[in-house]
């Protein structure tokens, strides 16, 4: 056998061999060699694998350790409360849950229609080779860092819409009974509703991605049948496509909803932080999220580092549960096409 | 019978202008970012940013200090969570495929990819910063090595799971341990797809800044020491974009630039690693 340059991997174990029977126990102890390390490794992989489980329960174990003294001041009062005063060390989480439900419902009110809209363009209307340049061009959407987008909220974005949009829906809405609540107060520029359409703009590949995915699943048989009866492309997507990819849209949807309740730094720059919950949608507000990035590496004193811990651990929760749903609802389509 | 032709043809007219509009207004804000980026970060981009260090409020300087820290950071994040992620990736897709296990990381791990990122910066916070008394580049590293690994999971198994099984019945059939299956058969054939990986992960972390915000904190000087605070493009951006300083500002749009084009051509060549894999 040669031995020269890369040797076949067969010749671990047989070039021992060469010298006939003479070799037999060089021939047995570089077996014995392989299966050890074969087995060595199967344990590391394994190992590997479990360290991602431990990975889990070691964020949720830190977070419950340092929320702690926290729940043993507030008790379950902390979910309830509004007040936020690092003077007083009173702590309640209120505040920071409501702005980011808001923030990420609205994000998603804006995102998920226009999302869809664009996969049904991809996949119904959109020639074959403008296809893949769109969809990287969407993708990459997804790939911009989140404080880039925080950025440009900040500086270009804001401004934009305090010029424009706030003051449109201040006339507009301003005199309306009861829409006169959620458009109050005067255009600042950040606030929860800049927020949320920032929000939009970075959940919104997500959801055209994955709903790209689920349409293309789509038996192009059902889609001709519904043609060959004389359907409009509406109503394709509407009464063939939709309710065939529901639970995978569904899914994507909560995947999006989950990136838009833990957004950091891009809704920190455009929320304006002031922890108090107004009606007024054009009013600066807080999120979990934001809250902790402002105020964690100046906190000082055990309870306020403990409180803004504990608001880590609502978050984690909240995000696991929707994150969870959002999974199981994708595995159950991806069972059904395979 | 005509009527209720026209209104379903106009019907599907308006839905069909309404996602065309859609598109053009997904595209239109990748453009629009994309254009305002280069208008604000060209403008300061010098070769003195790349020289010099992160300046004083209202003096001229550089962003070195910052670019060499967020280098040291992702490598070493890559390099601590790489390993990790192929071994597991792999045990789900090679030893495991069909262990009980292997179901559960995949749920866990898929939760871990879009799990908030400040989480993990609380995380390494818990675990690191507040028993080792100080913020340290090497707990940024750590919070990004966390994100970093469920990337590398996921890639790793579904690029495994897609080397035909005849390649590792053959091997087999030569008497091969799985060990060297995996390492020479399967790792080659899955290559391409699991360096993608490897780049995805590094774009997704060369862009993060909330875990970073309380675990390497940030630093204004030169440092390579990885126990002391070390500074990192992302969150200087963060303190200097929110400070009243304009040198800071202009700083800090440049600093964007360089990061985002960074991260796009990652996810480019990455995108290309893989498109010309597919064929074969």
């Amino acid at each position: 056998m040669q031995s020269t340059g890369r040797r076949p991997v067969v010749d671990l174990v047989l070039n021992g061999d060469a010298a006939g029977f003479g070799a037999m126990p060089a021939r047995s102890k570089r077996l014995d060699r392989l299966r050890w390390g074969d087995a060595l490794f199967h344990q590391l992989t394994r190992a590997a694998a479990a360290g991602v489980l431990i990975l889990l329960s070691g964020v949720i174990i830190s977070l419950i350790h340092g929320s702690l003294p926290a729940w043993r001041a507030f008790g379950f009062n902390f979910l309830i409360e509004d007040r936020w005063n690092p003077v007083t060390e009173k702590f309640g989480a209120l505040a920071p849950i409501y702005g980011t439900i808001v923030t990420a419902f609205l994000a998603m009110l804006i995102a998920v229609p226009v999302g869809l809209l664009i996969s049904v363009f991809l996949t119904e209307l959109c020639p074959l080779w403008l296809r893949r340049p769109i969809g990287i061009a969407i993708e990459l959407l997804a790939g911009i860092p989140s404080i880039i987008y925080g950025i440009w909220g900040l500086f270009v974005f804001a401004p934009f819409l305090q010029q424009t949009l706030q003051p449109f829906l201040i006339e507009v809405f301003g005199y309306v009974p009861g829409l006169s609540l959620l458009f109050a107060g005067p255009p600042y520029g950040i606030g929860i509703l800049t927020a949320s359409l920032v929000l939009a703009i970075m959940v919104l590949p997500f959801i055209t991605s994955i709903s790209r995915d689920v349409f293309e699943a789509v038996p192009p048989v059902l889609k001709e049948a519904a043609y060959g009866v004389g359907c409009t492309t509406w109503e394709v997507v509407r009464y063939v496509v939709l309710p065939y990819a529901r639970v995978g849209v569904i899914g994507g949807v909560m995947l999006g909803l989950g990136r838009a309740l833990g957004e950091t730094m891009a809704v920190t720059f455009v929320i304006g932080n002031a922890h108090r919950i107004s009606a007024s949608i054009l009013a600066p507000g807080t999120t979990i999220s934001a809250t902790i990035a402002n105020e964690f590496t100046e906190a000082v004193g055990d309870l306020y580092t403990s409180s803004l811990i504990a608001l880590g651990l609502i978050l984690f929760a909240i995000t696991f549960i929707v994150l969870a749903a959002a999974r199981y609802l994708l595995l159950r389509i991806e069972r059904r096409i395979g | 019978m005509n009527r209720l032709y026209a209104a379903r043809r106009r019907r599907n007219a308006v839905a069909m202008v309404l996602s065309v509009a859609a598109t053009t207004f997904g595209i239109g804000w990748l453009a629009l970012i994309l254009g305002v980026l280069l208008w604000e970060g060209l403008s300061g981009l010098s070769l003195s940013v790349f020289a010099e260090m992160t300046p004083p409020p209202g003096a001229a300087g550089g962003l070195l200090n910052p670019i060499m820290g967020s280098l040291i950071l992702t490598v070493l994040a890559v390099l601590i969570g790489t390993p990790i992620g192929i071994l597991a990736g792999t045990y789900m897709a090679e030893y495991g495929r069909y262990s009980p296990l292997t179901s559960i990381v995949r749920f866990i791990n898929d939760i871990l990819l879009s799990a908030p990122s400040i989480v993990v910066g609380l995380f390494i916070y818990e675990v690191m910063v507040a028993p080792m008394g100080h913020f340290s580049g090497l707990a940024g590293a750590v919070a990004l090595a966390v994100i970093v690994i469920p990337v590398v999971v996921r890639t790793t198994e579904d690029m495994l799971l897609l080397v035909p099984n005849p390649l590792r019945e053959a091997a087999a059939a030569l008497g091969l341990p799985r060990v060297v299956v995996i390492g020479r058969v399967c790792y080659r054939a899955a290559k391409a797809g699991m360096v993608t990986g490897v780049l995805l992960a590094i774009a997704r972390i060369s862009g993060e800044t909330a875990p970073l915000l309380f675990t390497a904190l940030n630093n204004q000087f030169w440092s390579l020491d990885l126990n002391a605070p070390m500074a990192s493009l992302p969150v200087v951006i963060f303190q200097f974009a929110l400070s009243p300083y304009k040198e800071w500002q202009q700083l800090a749009w440049t600093g964007a630039l360089i990061i985002t084009f960074t991260v796009l051509a990652l996810s480019i060549i990455a995108r290309m690693l893989s498109a010309t894999r597919k064929p074969s």
